[in-house]
């Protein structure tokens, strides 16, 4: 059991360090790599801290204090996923907007620089 | 004084149709001659644009791929803009006859409703329908009937005219990916009428439908919820 405790630790290690390398190549926003942070932080605490889970595990009446770290590791990752599908259908929406708008401008300008060109009669 | 005429524009949203939309932009001006005819090319990667410029079509180029609703919605919006009172929506594969454009214009200059829907099961003309497409019909029939309180035969129908009133609304709201059942629930949300009038259908003239079983079910699913979400909206509004 102790070695699927190590596992996560270790995973979630190389969570952070793989977000942090991705916000440092520009890969990633700043602002989009708080919450994997937050998510990897959350579960190496835990991942690391035993007696918490103990506690944890106690608290939500789960027998098994892994089944209760990677509960909350589940729940926190899907957190980060409805925060992204949040985020991904607002850009979604704006880049729809946007092309609509460029596609209105672009004919709109054509048409009046077909306008300009026509000799007045 | 004699009434201003209503000035019409002919909608056809286009993705990879080179093959058929000179032909449809061909068949609409010989039905209605003098119409303005808009191809809305959704970013097509052949000679749709070419082909509906050439053709004698004016042409708006969406500069990235946004799929069907995203495309009408944005001749929506052109056509919102430069003040057209109504706009029919014709496929540009081809399916939709238009030599029924004057049926669904009659429709909508005599005012009682804000959109017309093209129907190819008025008149019992449904025979060019895949399995598929008659069963999601069949399935959307039956949804709609008690959210619409009233029943609606082809609700899958791209045949479509909207009036001024209509534009407005769908210019600002518009469904993205399948937008015509989820257009009726909207329109409804509204309290706007609609009314169906008999269309001929054909087979698509060029390349072959994508629907198989696997994405019909995904569209079946998609529509559902897009239904649902707008009938919680329209709870929520009556509230």
């Amino acid at each position: 059991m102790d070695r699927l405790f190590d596992v996560i630790a270790i995973f979630s290690l190389v969570l952070i360090v793989w977000v942090l390398s991705s916000v440092r190549r520009e890969h990633i926003r700043v602002e989009y790599s708080v919450s994997w942070l937050l998510a990897g932080a959350v579960l190496l605490v835990l991942a690391s801290w035993r007696a918490l889970d103990d506690s944890i595990a106690a608290a939500l009446g789960i027998p098994d204090s892994f089944m209760a770290l990677t509960m909350i590791a589940g729940a926190a990752f899907l957190v980060v996923l409805y925060r992204l599908s949040l985020r991904i259908s607002g850009l979604k929406d704006s880049s729809i907007t946007l092309a609509q708008q460029v596609a209105i401008l672009e004919f709109r300008l054509e048409a009046l620089n077909e306008k300009i060109q026509t000799p007045a009669r | 004084m004699t009434p201003t005429p209503k000035r019409l524009l002919i909608l056809i949203p286009a993705f990879n149709e080179e093959r058929a939309v000179g032909g449809v932009v061909g068949e609409v001006r010989a039905a209605v001659p003098g119409t303005p005819i808009l191809v809305v090319d959704d970013c097509s990667g052949d000679s749709t644009r070419g082909e509906a410029t050439a053709a004698g079509a004016q042409v708006l180029a969406l500069p990235h791929h946004l799929g069907l609703g995203g495309c009408v919605q944005a001749g929506y919006r052109l056509a919102y803009q430069l003040g057209y009172d109504f706009v029919i929506r014709v496929d540009g594969d081809g399916q939709h006859d238009p030599r029924d454009i004057p049926v669904v214009l009659k429709a909508l200059e005599q005012g009682d409703c804000e959109m017309v829907i093209g129907s190819r099961f008025v008149d019992g003309n449904g025979t060019h329908t895949s399995w598929l497409r008659a069963a999601a019909i069949v399935f959307f029939r039956a949804v709609l009937r008690p959210i619409l309180g009233r029943p609606v035969r082809d609700p899958t129908s791209g045949f479509v005219g909207v009036s001024r009133t209509a534009l407005e609304l769908f210019s600002a709201t518009f469904p993205l990916e399948y937008p015509e059942i989820e257009a009726l629930v909207v329109l409804q949300r509204k309290r706007f009428r609609f009314v169906e009038v008999p269309c001929r259908f054909r087979p698509r003239r060029t390349g072959r439908s994508t629907i198989t079983a696997v994405k019909s079910l995904y569209y079946m699913i998609h529509v559902l919820l897009g239904v649902f979400v707008n009938v919680l909206k329209f709870e929520r509004r009556r509230k």
